[in-house]
């Protein structure tokens, strides 16, 4: 077996209550490498078409990647999950760090495959060989963190490790996510109500075996000069105000959504600026198991009504449950985020539904009576804590907001459809898409729906190498050329904060990949997985009926120019606009107009197993 | 005369440690060539995600794991404080291990004798200390320690003293 793969994937069938192990597909390995990459690919061979989310048959796939469980920087702790997604009904993928991805690599797994339904709620234990589904009547209810605890300690070990959900994933709120080590969560996409769908509350691992690497000795020397790299500028942001750093540096380029798309700057943001959470509450700045790079940064409030609350807090939680919302309080933005973890649920998602909320009650769609009395203003911080509590437990309106923004705006109906921000059923993220026009065309094809960590568009935008209030072409390719490292960086599983110390990106990845596994490969034939992966995401998409129509950004996005005096006034996207860069980025990708990959470019990729599934779509088209 | 203390071991700063087990990774690549924290001989506690801090052999001054042994498999080096497991006489019946107030002794889960953080004698320096990204791990000696906690200490009361002769 190659080295960086443990060679086996364990599959259980919580339905029938047995598992077992079968190798891991060398083939597989190598195209697709490990992490959402192995996990889509996994996928694809153990569902059917067309599967509902909530179907048993729609397996839940947990992978590592080949970095996982090595001392690399960033990269020895991570894992991934991949599922159907119960919001987009396309990819569902989200990954996270922490120390359970090291741990299942030790007790010698690259996948586990969880098909069917449990009949009564199960947690599933994993210690080396021995795979055990344990009764979960007592778990129910509990928080991720809780339910963490209450394993370790029946379990009677403090390097059980475990991924849990929380309360929204057992009631199937569809942004439930996993979270692991208590605070990291494999956030986005709904996982959560996947694994709750089939009576999962948690997956506890500990694993035992030694993790070698190809060549040890060059690996340890490649490992030291990334600990150094890392003490450098590329990761200096991390290390001093972290992520939340970007609350000035949005709002100064007016690119901040505000008030659920209302503004694209908040006059408040001095108040929640990163700086300001530093000086007030970060109380240490913590790691993950195997890095060098600190990022997490611990909060702790110290006073008023929401004392005592410790939690991590990054940019795009923040500005969620912040500017969304036009709050201007960080105590109860913490509060907040640590409600999401209790309950279990995606927080950006969570705050952007909440923005969503107040735009109906100040448009009158949403009456207080609707609400259970709350008085969602925007701004309302009360309001804010009230409604992320309804939608944890599917309380109220709470039962309705728990679909996130498309499912409950068109349930709501009156003009709701219009104010829920969203793609592919996804909720935005802390980028005003109006005047990043590089960003919105990685939005809008992002095969996950929403989001910023499939490509990192908004680079060129917000960094000023591109005109970023222009459509043209030339969008196309630098949107795929970043999403081809992006696939790698979820792939190998490695953390994209640390994105910058690959100096010589797809090179000093290639000699990782190299040092790792001792697979000799050069860096174009990388990047060409890369590329493989972002296709057989989007195959994914194509088989589950999803294509060019829902590339598409939120209705504000094309529907109401930006009214607040600065950079960006009156910028937004045209349809003329969205087509234009569809057209680029398919061209780019060598996809047809309908944005379906050719036959020609799978067998270029080496996909020919996957062709069926594009066969006769292409076609009808030519 | 009286002579001071001069046996160094591996203190780990709760200022600094953040709980990142890079020293655990080290360590067990350094003893094994490959990597398994469960082989370490230093070990990270997190209670929270504040309070973290890594753990290891103190080289006490009268330690009770040699005491425990009934095989008598443990011996401390006079000169550098090192505890030797011989692992002809070790049973791994683990006598040590609850006589030691740290769960700095462990039982190794291949070799089934004990094993203990012995300073990386063949490599000349404590890789841990060597490898800690945060500069949190410290080869010192007791006398050194006590002399930190008490200028940190003195530095704390008088704060606003110091504050004052910096203008």
């Amino acid at each position: 077996m190659l080295y960086g793969y443990a060679g086996r994937v364990l599959h259980v069938d919580l339905t029938t209550g047995k598992t077992h192990v079968e190798p891991l597909n060398e083939d597989y390995a190598k195209k697709y490498i490990g992490g959402i990459g192995l996990g889509i690919r996994l996928w694809l061979d153990h569902s059917k078409p067309g599967v509902d989310p909530f179907s048993p048959e729609n397996p839940l796939i947990l992978t590592t990647g080949p970095i996982s469980g090595s001392v690399w920087p960033t990269g020895g702790n991570g894992h991934a999950f991949v599922a159907k997604s119960p919001q987009s009904y396309g990819v569902g993928e989200a990954k996270s760090h922490g120390s359970f991805g090291t741990e299942l690599k030790r007790a010698g797994y690259d996948a586990v495959i969880f098909r069917g339904k449990a009949e009564k709620p199960v947690y599933v234990w994993i210690d080396d060989d021995s795979v055990q589904i344990l009764d979960a009547a007592h778990l129910m209810g509990k928080s991720p963190a809780d339910t963490e605890e209450t394993i370790r300690d029946e379990l009677g070990d403090y390097y059980v490790r475990v991924a849990a959900i929380g309360p929204a994933g057992e009631k199937l709120v569809r942004i439930a996510c996993i979270i692991n080590d208590k605070s990291r969560a494999a956030g986005r996409t709904g996982l959560g109500a996947v694994m709750g769908s089939k009576n999962l509350k948690a997956i506890a691992v500990r694993g035992t075996r030694d993790i070698p690497v190809a060549k040890p000795d060059k690996f340890m020397e490649y490992v030291k000069e990334f600990h150094e790299r890392m003490k450098g500028p590329a990761a200096q942001k991390y290390r001093t105000l972290g992520t939340p750093e970007n609350v000035l540096v949005h709002n100064s380029l007016s690119c901040m959504p505000t008030r659920n798309y209302n503004n694209s700057r908040f006059e408040g943001a001095e108040k929640v600026s990163g700086e300001s959470l530093n000086e007030r509450f970060v109380a240490k700045i913590i790691g993950c198991s195997s890095c060098a790079m600190r990022c997490e940064h611990i909060c702790v409030v110290g006073e008023g009504p929401y004392k005592g609350t410790m939690q991590r807090m990054e940019y795009e939680t923040l500005w969620a449950m912040g500017p969304y919302c036009g709050i201007d309080r960080l105590d109860a933005i913490i509060k907040g985020m640590d409600l999401c973890n209790y309950y279990g649920i995606d927080a950006i998602s969570a705050g952007v539904i909440v923005g969503f909320a107040m735009d109906c009650y100040e448009n009158g769609i949403l009456t207080q009576k609707d609400l259970g009395e709350i008085d969602a203003r925007f701004g309302n911080h009360e309001a804010l804590i009230q409604l992320i509590e309804k939608i944890g437990k599917r309380e109220g309106i709470g039962d309705t907001l728990a679909e996130g923004v498309k499912i409950a705006g068109e349930k709501i109906g009156n003009g709701a459809e219009k104010l829920g921000q969203h793609i592919k059923g996804v909720e935005v993220t802390g980028y005003d898409l109006r005047c990043l026009k590089t960003a919105a065309l990685g939005f809008a094809v992002s095969f996950r729906g929403a989001d910023h960590n499939r490509h990192g568009a908004y680079a060129f935008d917000v960094k000023g190498k591109v005109n970023r209030l222009v459509a043209e072409k030339g969008r196309g390719k630098m949107v795929k050329d970043m999403e081809d490292i992006y696939t790698l960086i979820d792939s190998f599983i490695v953390c994209k904060f640390s994105r910058g110390t690959y100096y010589k990106e797809l090179e000093d990845m290639t000699k990782l990949y190299n040092l790792v596994t001792g697979i000799e490969i050069a860096p174009e034939e990388l990047k060409r997985s890369g590329e493989r992966i972002n296709n057989v995401a989007r195959l994914f998409n194509i088989r589950e009926g999803l294509g060019r129509k829902d590339d598409a950004l939120p209705y504000k996005v094309m529907h109401m120019p930006i009214p607040d005096e600065g950079p960006s006034k009156g910028a937004y996207v045209t349809q003329e606009e969205l087509d234009l860069l569809l057209d680029d980025y398919y061209m780019a990708r060598g996809w047809t107009r309908e944005g379906i990959p050719t036959v020609e470019k799978l067998k270029e990729l080496g996909m020919n197993d996957l062709i069926p599934i594009v066969e006769g779509k292409t076609k009808a088209e030519e | 005369m009286v002579k001071i203390h001069e046996r160094k071991f591996v203190s780990a700063d709760p200022e600094k440690c953040v709980g990142c087990q890079c020293c655990e990774y080290i360590c067990s690549m350094t003893k094994g060539k490959s990597f398994n924290p469960l082989k370490s001989r230093i070990r990270v506690v997190r209670i929270n995600q504040l309070i973290n801090l890594a753990v290891t052999c103190r080289l006490c001054e009268d330690p009770p794991c040699v005491a425990a042994c009934p095989r008598d498999a443990l011996t401390q080096s006079e000169e550098t404080g090192i505890i030797t497991v011989d692992k002809d006489k070790c049973n791994g019946c683990g006598w040590c291990i609850e006589a030691c107030d740290y769960g700095a002794i462990m039982l190794h889960p291949e070799d089934k004798v004990v094993y203990v953080c012995d300073l990386c004698k063949e490599q000349g320096e404590p890789q841990c200390v060597k490898w800690c990204p945060e500069e949190a791990l410290e080869l010192v000696t007791s006398d050194v320690l006590a002399q930190k906690a008490r200028i940190t200490a003195v530095k704390k009361l008088f704060q606003e003293a110091i504050k004052e002769t910096k203008k």
